[in-house]
């Protein structure tokens, strides 16, 4: 049990940084609480393998201060830190039954056998493991041993965090669906502090009550899923958030209103006082973008793509390409139509910065 | 060209690996072969493109048998789920390789190479290793390769699957038109339903080596022919439902009854599964065309514009689809309604019996 705390925890793998480029981790400061389930999310090289390694003990960080708790543990190495730690592929004894393979990690601390008992049935319970316990695990599909993995890293309850590196890469789609919720529910269940690395939104933003969107080495951005989704703060969590991201466009925006492509549209806040010389765009994302025939700005239509459930023409607007919605009762689409942004989600952004508007 | 596989069989000892498939695949389509993990698409991909022979039947290039024909004098050039590069050759001479082989000369080679890495963006990397590139420009450094030998029949092997979820959204969008403008004809092996429908054309989805269904994409998503194809092309995964109907009732597994309303009031007497995509299910109480059933919230998931509520009703857990941000908290009791006009109704062979899709695709 624990709350983790980053004290301007920053890594330069070449040990003597001289500018920000020689990060790979920026300094970070932050706190983790107990019982929640964080997300690092960003695309490969963001720097969140660092960050998930430098908390297990694999990289000392070449600045700041790790406290579990009030306890610096910055250079203690992994097995004095009590964390548990699931990795992308099944590792698990294959010559041991489930059971075995769960109770593990509780004989290895000597715990009793009736408290092992009882917390590997527990476990096994949730995963829907216990129909298979007594079973060696070397017969097993490569979900279930991932399972058991899963498993194995949630059996102990008193850790301090439980690190989950990309532990569904493995997994079919469908399944995905069900490990996923299952890893949910036992996160509701269980009081324990999850961190678990993805460079996949859906995973993070389902999985996690807050994900850290990592970029360039940088946390861009810590937020609920909502958040995210609704407010990004950077335009990188526009554009990463999100399938297809956030269209970006440039603009000159002056009170509640923006000129975008030569035609003013509205905004749903006021901006009064926008810092000089930055470079300004707007941003809306395709949910909020809707085709239209009537009102909004013109555009050409490149591409429909129907994906079963919803809509998406990709077109463009003067020089950019866009993507919006098509509305459902919209049956044929023209390739000359227009698109309008809904206000109320319409995003300023100066130097990729989201800036928050008065109202207006 | 245009490439058909007549009854194709591969059996490996006493296992059928892949079932009696026969497809016409036309030229300058795109092609998904969706399934799972296991269900053949690998193998089939292989048989395809001459590394292994099948067991039974015939493959047809241009009406030209090639089944016994070896792989370097067929038409084929294949990507796989783990890029493969020479790594002691640049980006230009692992791109230019294929030509190499062929003999083609020298400024030909030239022109191909730097085509195939404008499409690719590849243009400032060329004389880079492949150890130092990311994973998405070695990728992108198989694609080019396989592009440059501007084969007839272009096989993709869960190509983007190693890569960044945003890189992949990105040589998705790009990776038809690229091959399209090729004329050839593209192969696109996948497990998932949201890539098929993203890269549309005819899909073909599969099931322990057989051929479940063949068709536009979007028709075969809104109107799946049997229950394996709508289970392989649903993302979250099928509500599933057992019914007996009877009359104006059906009769649920533990006997409880529900009004036959909308589409099921048409359906002969008899037992039936009924699948029904997480859009279809709501929470909320029965309206005039829906079954309704209480249920227990198991878990929400939260996407950010979606919130997915898995709710358990005694019968199984399904996921309902709910718009925005819903706080459903586990243990929460709800009431959930599945619209009947947009259900899949499955006879007892798993064949399609009724589906509210036809009249609107018709």
């Amino acid at each position: 049990m624990a709350r983790i705390t980053l004290d301007g925890i920053a890594h330069a793998y070449n040990g003597n940084p001289r500018s920000d480029k020689d990060y790979a981790l920026k300094p970070l400061h932050h706190v983790w609480e107990q019982g929640m389930a964080y997300a690092l999310l960003g695309p490969s090289g963001c720097g969140k393998t660092t960050l998930l390694n430098i908390i297990s003990g694999l990289v000392i960080p070449s600045e700041g201060r790790l406290l579990f708790d009030k306890t610096d543990v910055t250079n203690l190495p992994t097995e004095q830190r009590n964390i548990a730690q699931v990795f992308q592929f099944p590792v698990i004894y294959d010559t041991m039954t489930v059971a075995e393979n769960l109770a593990f990690p509780l004989k290895n601390r000597r715990l009793p056998k009736v408290v092992i008992e009882k917390r590997v049935a527990e476990i096994a319970e949730m995963l829907d493991l216990t129909r298979v316990l007594n079973r060696r695990a070397r017969g097993l599909t490569a979900d279930a041993k991932q399972k058991i993995s899963l498993g194995r890293g949630l059996v102990r309850a008193d850790v301090s965090a439980v690190l989950f590196d990309e532990p569904l890469t493995v997994i079919d789609p469908a399944l995905k669906w069900e490990l996923r919720s299952k890893l949910k529910a036992v996160h509701r269940a269980l009081d324990l502090l999850m961190i678990y690395v993805t460079h996949d939104q859906i995973e993070a933003l389902t999985f996690a009550d807050k994900v850290v969107v990592m970029n360039d080495g940088k946390a861009v951005q810590i937020g609920t899923p909502a958040d995210l989704f609704e407010r990004p703060e950077h335009t990188f969590v526009g554009y990463f958030i999100g399938s297809p991201g956030m269209n970006l466009l440039p603009a000159k925006v002056s009170g509640s209103s923006a000129l975008v492509e030569g035609a003013e549209i509205h905004l749903g806040a006021a901006y009064p006082a926008l810092p000089k010389g930055g470079r300004i765009q707007i941003g809306v994302r395709p949910d909020y973008t809707m085709l239209t025939q009537s009102g909004g700005l013109p555009v050409q239509v490149r591409r429909i793509a129907d994906l079963g459930r919803k809509r998406l023409a990709y077109v463009n607007l003067g020089a950019h390409q866009v993507v919006a919605t098509v509305p459902p009762e919209m049956s044929s689409v023209a390739h000359q139509t227009r698109v309008t942004f809904d206000p109320a989600h319409t995003h300023v952004y100066v130097d990729d910065l989201r800036v928050a508007g008065a109202a207006a | 060209m245009t490439f058909v596989l007549d009854h194709i069989g591969l059996s490996v000892g006493e296992e059928v690996m892949i079932d009696d498939v026969s497809l016409t695949l036309e030229q300058g389509t795109m092609n998904v072969l969706l399934g799972p993990t296991l269900s053949g698409k690998t193998t089939l991909m292989r048989l395809m493109a001459g590394l292994d022979r099948p067991t039974t039947g015939r493959l047809f290039a241009d009406g030209v048998e090639v089944t016994r024909l070896a792989v370097r004098r067929r038409s084929v050039a294949m990507v796989y789920q783990q890029f493969v590069n020479y790594p002691s050759l640049s980006v230009y001479e692992n791109i230019a390789s294929p030509l190499r082989v062929a003999g083609v000369a020298r400024a030909e080679i030239d022109v191909r190479v730097k085509e195939a890495a404008r499409f690719l963006r590849l243009e400032n990397l060329l004389e880079r290793m492949p150890a130092q590139l990311s994973g998405g420009q070695q990728q992108r450094t198989a694609i080019a390769r396989a592009l440059v030998k501007r084969a007839g029949l272009v096989l993709l092997d869960e190509p983007l699957a190693n890569l960044d979820y945003k890189l992949r959204e990105e040589l998705r969008e790009e990776l038809p038109r690229i091959f399209a403008e090729t004329g050839a004809i593209l192969v696109y092996a996948t497990t998932e339903p949201t890539e098929a429908l993203l890269l549309g054309g005819v899909t073909i989805t599969l099931r322990e080596g057989r051929v479940t269904q063949v068709g536009p994409t979007a028709l075969v998503y809104r109107r799946p022919e049997n229950i394996d194809a709508a289970r392989v092309f649903s993302d979250p995964p099928l509500n599933e439902l057992a019914i007996d109907k009877h009359g104006a009732l059906v009769t649920l597994e533990g006997g409880r009854n529900l009004p036959a309303v909308g589409a099921l009031s048409r359906l002969a007497d008899g037992a039936y599964r009924l699948g029904f995509r997480a859009d279809a299910v709501t929470i909320g109480e029965a309206q005039s065309s829906s079954l309704g059933f209480p249920g227990q919230v198991a878990v929400t998931e939260i996407s950010g514009s979606e919130s997915f509520v898995h709710v358990d009703v005694g019968l199984g857990v399904w996921v309902c689809l709910e718009a925005g941000v819903q706080e459903w908290q586990p243990g929460d009791h709800v009431e959930v309604r599945v619209d009947a006009n947009r259900t899949f109704v499955f006879d007892a062979a798993g064949k399609l019996a009724a589906t509210p899709y036809i009249a609107k695709t018709a």
